[in-house]
Protein backbone atom coordinates (compact mmCIF):
# COMPACT_ATOMS: atom_id res chain seq x y z
CA UNK A 1 0.00 0.00 0.00
CA UNK A 2 1.51 3.23 -1.20
CA UNK A 3 0.64 6.88 -0.11
CA UNK A 4 -1.95 6.87 -3.10
CA UNK A 5 -3.88 4.34 -2.01
CA UNK A 6 -3.84 5.41 1.58
CA UNK A 7 -5.15 8.58 0.37
CA UNK A 8 -7.92 6.38 -1.28
CA UNK A 9 -8.73 4.70 1.65
CA UNK A 10 -9.01 7.86 3.84
CA UNK A 11 -11.56 9.33 1.17
CA UNK A 12 -13.68 6.77 0.53
CA UNK A 13 -13.93 5.11 4.07
CA UNK A 14 -16.80 6.85 5.30
CA UNK A 15 -18.52 6.10 1.54
CA UNK A 16 -18.81 7.54 -1.75
CA UNK A 17 -20.83 10.18 -2.91
CA UNK A 18 -24.26 9.57 -3.91
CA UNK A 19 -24.15 11.35 -7.06
CA UNK A 20 -23.89 11.01 -11.06
CA UNK A 21 -19.80 10.92 -11.67
CA UNK A 22 -18.42 9.20 -8.35
CA UNK A 23 -15.54 8.54 -9.06
CA UNK A 24 -14.98 11.95 -10.69
CA UNK A 25 -15.87 13.71 -7.51
CA UNK A 26 -13.52 11.86 -5.57
CA UNK A 27 -10.73 12.23 -8.01
CA UNK A 28 -11.19 15.75 -8.20
CA UNK A 29 -10.90 15.64 -4.36
CA UNK A 30 -7.26 13.86 -4.57
CA UNK A 31 -6.25 15.78 -7.71
CA UNK A 32 -5.77 12.60 -9.35
CA UNK A 33 -7.17 11.44 -13.05
CA UNK A 34 -10.86 9.49 -12.63
CA UNK A 35 -9.06 6.42 -14.29
CA UNK A 36 -6.22 6.38 -12.08
CA UNK A 37 -8.23 6.31 -9.11
CA UNK A 38 -10.80 3.35 -10.45
CA UNK A 39 -7.86 1.48 -11.52
CA UNK A 40 -6.42 1.43 -8.08
CA UNK A 41 -9.65 0.45 -6.86
CA UNK A 42 -9.67 -2.36 -8.57
CA UNK A 43 -6.22 -3.22 -8.01
CA UNK A 44 -7.01 -3.34 -3.98
CA UNK A 45 -10.35 -5.64 -4.88
CA UNK A 46 -8.48 -8.02 -6.39
CA UNK A 47 -5.84 -8.08 -3.51
CA UNK A 48 -8.31 -8.22 -1.44
CA UNK A 49 -7.89 -4.99 0.49
CA UNK A 50 -11.05 -4.27 -0.71
CA UNK A 51 -13.76 -6.66 0.36
CA UNK A 52 -15.88 -5.50 -1.60
CA UNK A 53 -17.99 -1.81 -2.89
CA UNK A 54 -21.38 -1.96 -2.31
CA UNK A 55 -24.60 -0.58 -0.52
CA UNK A 56 -23.67 -1.91 3.16
CA UNK A 57 -26.51 -2.58 5.04
CA UNK A 58 -27.88 -2.14 8.74
CA UNK A 59 -29.14 -5.60 9.46
CA UNK A 60 -30.17 -3.92 12.74
CA UNK A 61 -32.21 -1.26 11.23
CA UNK A 62 -33.48 -3.35 8.90
CA UNK A 63 -35.24 -6.03 11.33
CA UNK A 64 -32.37 -8.22 11.93
CA UNK A 65 -32.29 -7.11 15.79
CA UNK A 66 -31.03 -10.16 17.62
CA UNK A 67 -27.35 -11.44 16.81
CA UNK A 68 -25.71 -13.73 18.79
CA UNK A 69 -21.81 -14.22 18.68
CA UNK A 70 -21.67 -18.14 18.93
CA UNK A 71 -18.62 -19.16 20.62
CA UNK A 72 -17.56 -23.20 19.79
CA UNK A 73 -14.70 -25.41 21.60
CA UNK A 74 -13.79 -28.00 18.85
CA UNK A 75 -10.65 -30.13 18.69
CA UNK A 76 -7.90 -28.14 16.92
CA UNK A 77 -7.18 -31.09 14.14
CA UNK A 78 -11.01 -30.43 13.08
CA UNK A 79 -11.11 -26.98 12.79
CA UNK A 80 -10.31 -26.24 9.36
CA UNK A 81 -12.98 -28.35 7.83
CA UNK A 82 -15.74 -27.49 10.80
CA UNK A 83 -14.80 -23.40 9.85
CA UNK A 84 -14.87 -23.70 6.61
CA UNK A 85 -18.26 -25.80 6.61
CA UNK A 86 -20.07 -23.11 9.64
CA UNK A 87 -18.63 -20.36 7.25
CA UNK A 88 -20.24 -20.98 4.39
CA UNK A 89 -23.46 -20.86 6.36
CA UNK A 90 -26.11 -17.86 4.82
CA UNK A 91 -27.14 -16.55 8.22
CA UNK A 92 -23.45 -16.84 9.71
CA UNK A 93 -21.75 -13.43 9.04
CA UNK A 94 -18.46 -13.78 10.28
CA UNK A 95 -16.78 -17.24 11.25
CA UNK A 96 -12.86 -17.34 12.51
CA UNK A 97 -11.04 -18.89 14.42
CA UNK A 98 -9.44 -17.29 17.72
CA UNK A 99 -7.14 -18.46 20.53
CA UNK A 100 -8.44 -19.99 23.78
CA UNK A 101 -7.61 -18.74 27.19
CA UNK A 102 -7.92 -21.66 29.65
CA UNK A 103 -9.38 -22.09 32.24
CA UNK A 104 -11.40 -18.85 31.33
CA UNK A 105 -12.23 -19.04 28.01
CA UNK A 106 -11.85 -22.85 25.91
CA UNK A 107 -13.59 -21.77 23.06
CA UNK A 108 -11.45 -21.35 19.53
CA UNK A 109 -14.31 -21.15 17.12
CA UNK A 110 -16.53 -18.02 16.66
CA UNK A 111 -19.50 -17.80 14.40
CA UNK A 112 -21.60 -14.60 14.18
CA UNK A 113 -25.80 -15.68 13.79
CA UNK A 114 -27.96 -13.23 12.75
CA UNK A 115 -32.01 -13.09 12.72
CA UNK A 116 -34.81 -11.45 13.38
CA UNK A 117 -35.60 -12.55 16.82
CA UNK A 118 -33.90 -14.47 19.52
CA UNK A 119 -36.08 -17.94 18.95
CA UNK A 120 -34.64 -17.12 14.99
CA UNK A 121 -31.07 -17.25 16.11
CA UNK A 122 -31.93 -20.40 18.25
CA UNK A 123 -33.04 -22.18 15.35
CA UNK A 124 -30.26 -20.95 13.54
CA UNK A 125 -28.08 -22.32 16.47
CA UNK A 126 -29.80 -25.86 16.42
CA UNK A 127 -28.45 -26.36 12.70
CA UNK A 128 -24.55 -25.54 13.75
CA UNK A 129 -25.23 -27.73 16.56
CA UNK A 130 -26.40 -30.53 14.68
CA UNK A 131 -23.77 -29.75 11.79
CA UNK A 132 -20.90 -30.56 14.68
CA UNK A 133 -22.07 -33.37 15.91
CA UNK A 134 -19.93 -35.09 18.63
CA UNK A 135 -16.98 -32.86 17.52
CA UNK A 136 -18.35 -29.90 19.63
CA UNK A 137 -17.20 -30.13 23.54
CA UNK A 138 -19.01 -26.61 24.28
CA UNK A 139 -20.59 -23.76 22.70
CA UNK A 140 -21.81 -20.68 23.90
CA UNK A 141 -24.08 -17.72 22.83
CA UNK A 142 -23.63 -14.08 24.01
CA UNK A 143 -26.19 -12.25 22.95
CA UNK A 144 -25.95 -8.28 21.76
CA UNK A 145 -27.16 -6.54 24.15
CA UNK A 146 -26.12 -2.56 23.29
CA UNK A 147 -24.02 -1.34 20.38
CA UNK A 148 -21.63 1.28 22.15
CA UNK A 149 -20.04 2.30 19.14
CA UNK A 150 -20.10 1.21 15.36
CA UNK A 151 -18.14 2.51 12.91
CA UNK A 152 -16.67 1.44 9.53
CA UNK A 153 -12.81 1.03 9.00
CA UNK A 154 -11.19 4.90 10.29
CA UNK A 155 -7.38 5.12 9.08
CA UNK A 156 -6.00 8.73 10.59
CA UNK A 157 -5.59 11.02 7.57
CA UNK A 158 -1.74 11.11 6.62
CA UNK B 1 -41.29 -1.15 5.50
CA UNK B 2 -38.77 -1.66 2.21
CA UNK B 3 -40.01 -1.25 -1.48
CA UNK B 4 -39.58 -3.86 -3.75
CA UNK B 5 -36.92 -1.65 -5.62
CA UNK B 6 -35.20 -1.07 -2.26
CA UNK B 7 -34.95 -5.02 -1.31
CA UNK B 8 -33.46 -5.22 -4.37
CA UNK B 9 -30.66 -3.30 -4.41
CA UNK B 10 -29.97 -4.33 -1.66
CA UNK B 11 -29.92 -7.57 -2.05
CA UNK B 12 -28.07 -7.20 -5.39
CA UNK B 13 -25.92 -4.68 -4.73
CA UNK B 14 -24.11 -5.52 -1.00
CA UNK B 15 -21.68 -7.88 -2.11
CA UNK B 16 -20.47 -5.07 -5.40
CA UNK B 17 -21.40 -2.63 -7.56
CA UNK B 18 -20.13 -1.69 -10.98
CA UNK B 19 -16.67 0.22 -10.94
CA UNK B 20 -17.32 2.13 -13.83
CA UNK B 21 -17.46 6.15 -14.26
CA UNK B 22 -21.48 5.95 -13.59
CA UNK B 23 -22.16 3.14 -11.44
CA UNK B 24 -25.32 4.29 -10.65
CA UNK B 25 -26.50 4.59 -14.02
CA UNK B 26 -25.14 0.88 -14.78
CA UNK B 27 -27.51 -0.30 -11.91
CA UNK B 28 -30.32 1.57 -13.37
CA UNK B 29 -29.30 -0.27 -16.76
CA UNK B 30 -29.33 -4.07 -14.95
CA UNK B 31 -32.83 -3.24 -13.16
CA UNK B 32 -34.53 -2.30 -15.91
CA UNK B 33 -33.13 -5.77 -17.63
CA UNK B 34 -35.24 -7.30 -14.20
CA UNK B 35 -38.22 -5.55 -15.13
CA UNK B 36 -37.71 -2.69 -12.81
CA UNK B 37 -38.76 0.74 -14.66
CA UNK B 38 -35.90 3.04 -13.00
CA UNK B 39 -33.44 5.98 -14.27
CA UNK B 40 -30.31 6.64 -12.72
CA UNK B 41 -31.87 9.33 -10.48
CA UNK B 42 -34.37 6.62 -9.10
CA UNK B 43 -31.27 4.68 -8.13
CA UNK B 44 -29.43 7.77 -6.16
CA UNK B 45 -32.61 8.77 -4.66
CA UNK B 46 -33.22 4.86 -3.30
CA UNK B 47 -30.04 4.51 -2.11
CA UNK B 48 -30.16 8.08 -0.06
CA UNK B 49 -33.35 7.54 1.26
CA UNK B 50 -31.65 3.83 2.59
CA UNK B 51 -28.75 6.17 3.99
CA UNK B 52 -31.13 8.34 4.97
CA UNK B 53 -32.92 6.18 7.28
CA UNK B 54 -30.32 4.33 8.16
CA UNK B 55 -30.90 1.30 7.00
CA UNK B 56 -27.95 1.32 5.03
CA UNK B 57 -24.69 2.47 6.83
CA UNK B 58 -23.19 3.96 3.73
CA UNK B 59 -22.64 2.71 -0.22
CA UNK B 60 -18.57 2.62 -0.44
CA UNK B 61 -16.24 -0.24 -0.12
CA UNK B 62 -15.40 -2.43 2.54
CA UNK B 63 -12.38 -3.10 3.71
CA UNK B 64 -10.33 -6.01 4.70
CA UNK B 65 -8.65 -4.40 8.05
CA UNK B 66 -5.96 -7.03 8.65
CA UNK B 67 -4.43 -5.91 4.95
CA UNK B 68 -4.57 -2.01 5.81
CA UNK B 69 -3.31 -2.30 8.99
CA UNK B 70 -4.10 -4.47 12.03
CA UNK B 71 -7.05 -5.45 14.20
CA UNK B 72 -8.26 -7.55 17.44
CA UNK B 73 -11.14 -9.11 18.82
CA UNK B 74 -11.12 -8.23 23.27
CA UNK B 75 -13.28 -8.25 25.68
CA UNK B 76 -13.11 -7.38 29.43
CA UNK B 77 -15.28 -8.46 32.33
CA UNK B 78 -16.45 -5.25 33.68
CA UNK B 79 -18.52 -5.65 36.66
CA UNK B 80 -21.94 -4.26 36.47
CA UNK B 81 -21.85 -0.89 38.53
CA UNK B 82 -19.09 0.23 36.55
CA UNK B 83 -20.04 -0.59 32.75
CA UNK B 84 -20.93 2.94 31.37
CA UNK B 85 -17.98 4.34 32.95
CA UNK B 86 -14.90 1.03 31.12
CA UNK B 87 -17.69 1.76 28.20
CA UNK B 88 -16.41 5.48 27.98
CA UNK B 89 -13.04 5.24 28.19
CA UNK B 90 -13.26 2.13 25.49
CA UNK B 91 -15.34 4.07 23.06
CA UNK B 92 -13.18 7.41 23.83
CA UNK B 93 -10.26 5.62 21.55
CA UNK B 94 -10.50 5.78 17.89
CA UNK B 95 -9.16 2.75 17.31
CA UNK B 96 -12.17 1.52 18.80
CA UNK B 97 -14.71 1.02 15.84
CA UNK B 98 -16.92 -2.08 17.44
CA UNK B 99 -17.68 -1.76 20.88
CA UNK B 100 -20.85 -4.15 22.07
CA UNK B 101 -22.19 -5.17 25.54
CA UNK B 102 -22.80 -8.99 26.00
CA UNK B 103 -24.86 -11.40 27.87
CA UNK B 104 -21.70 -12.79 29.28
CA UNK B 105 -19.63 -12.42 32.35
CA UNK B 106 -17.27 -11.29 29.61
CA UNK B 107 -19.36 -8.44 28.70
CA UNK B 108 -17.82 -5.79 26.92
CA UNK B 109 -16.46 -6.85 23.20
CA UNK B 110 -15.13 -4.26 20.83
CA UNK B 111 -12.49 -4.57 18.39
CA UNK B 112 -9.54 -2.34 17.94
CA UNK B 113 -7.94 -1.72 14.47
CA UNK B 114 -5.01 0.27 13.66
CA UNK B 115 -2.05 0.87 11.38
CA UNK B 116 0.26 -1.91 12.70
CA UNK B 117 0.19 -4.21 15.61
CA UNK B 118 2.09 -2.10 17.61
CA UNK B 119 -0.35 0.05 18.10
CA UNK B 120 -3.32 -2.25 18.45
CA UNK B 121 -1.13 -3.55 21.28
CA UNK B 122 -0.49 -0.10 23.15
CA UNK B 123 -4.51 0.71 22.94
CA UNK B 124 -4.95 -2.42 24.92
CA UNK B 125 -2.58 -1.44 26.84
CA UNK B 126 -3.76 1.93 27.73
CA UNK B 127 -7.23 0.47 28.15
CA UNK B 128 -6.08 -1.65 30.68
CA UNK B 129 -4.26 0.94 32.51
CA UNK B 130 -7.09 3.81 32.26
CA UNK B 131 -9.55 0.88 33.65
CA UNK B 132 -7.55 -1.25 36.28
CA UNK B 133 -8.98 -4.28 34.53
CA UNK B 134 -7.68 -7.32 32.49
CA UNK B 135 -8.48 -7.28 28.75
CA UNK B 136 -8.65 -11.16 26.88
CA UNK B 137 -7.28 -10.24 23.48
CA UNK B 138 -8.72 -12.70 21.14
CA UNK B 139 -6.50 -11.56 17.44
CA UNK B 140 -8.19 -13.94 14.70
CA UNK B 141 -6.11 -16.50 13.79
CA UNK B 142 -7.76 -17.69 10.76
CA UNK B 143 -10.86 -16.33 8.65
CA UNK B 144 -13.23 -19.48 7.76
CA UNK B 145 -16.18 -16.82 6.32
CA UNK B 146 -16.80 -17.26 2.63
CA UNK B 147 -18.37 -13.86 1.89
CA UNK B 148 -21.30 -14.18 -0.55
CA UNK B 149 -22.79 -11.31 1.37
CA UNK B 150 -26.06 -11.51 3.46
CA UNK B 151 -29.44 -12.66 2.05
CA UNK B 152 -32.29 -10.16 3.63
CA UNK B 153 -34.87 -13.04 4.32
CA UNK B 154 -37.68 -10.29 5.06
Amino acid sequence: MDELDRKIITATQSGLPLVKELYQAIAQQLNIEPDLLKQRMKKMLKSGQIRRIGAVPNHYKLGYKANAMSVWNVPDDMITKLGNQLGALSFVSHCYERPRFLPDWPYNLFAMIHGKSKQEVSEKVQQVVTLLGNHCAGYELLYSKQILKKTGLRLKKV
Amino acid sequence: MLTELEKQLLNDYQQGMPLVSEPYSEIARELKQKGFSVSENDIINSLSSLKERGMVSRVGPVFKPQKVGDSTLATIAVPDKRMEEVAQIVNHFSQVNHNYKREHHFNLWFVVTASSQEEVEQVLEDIEQQTGLSVMNLPMEQDYHIDLGFPLWC
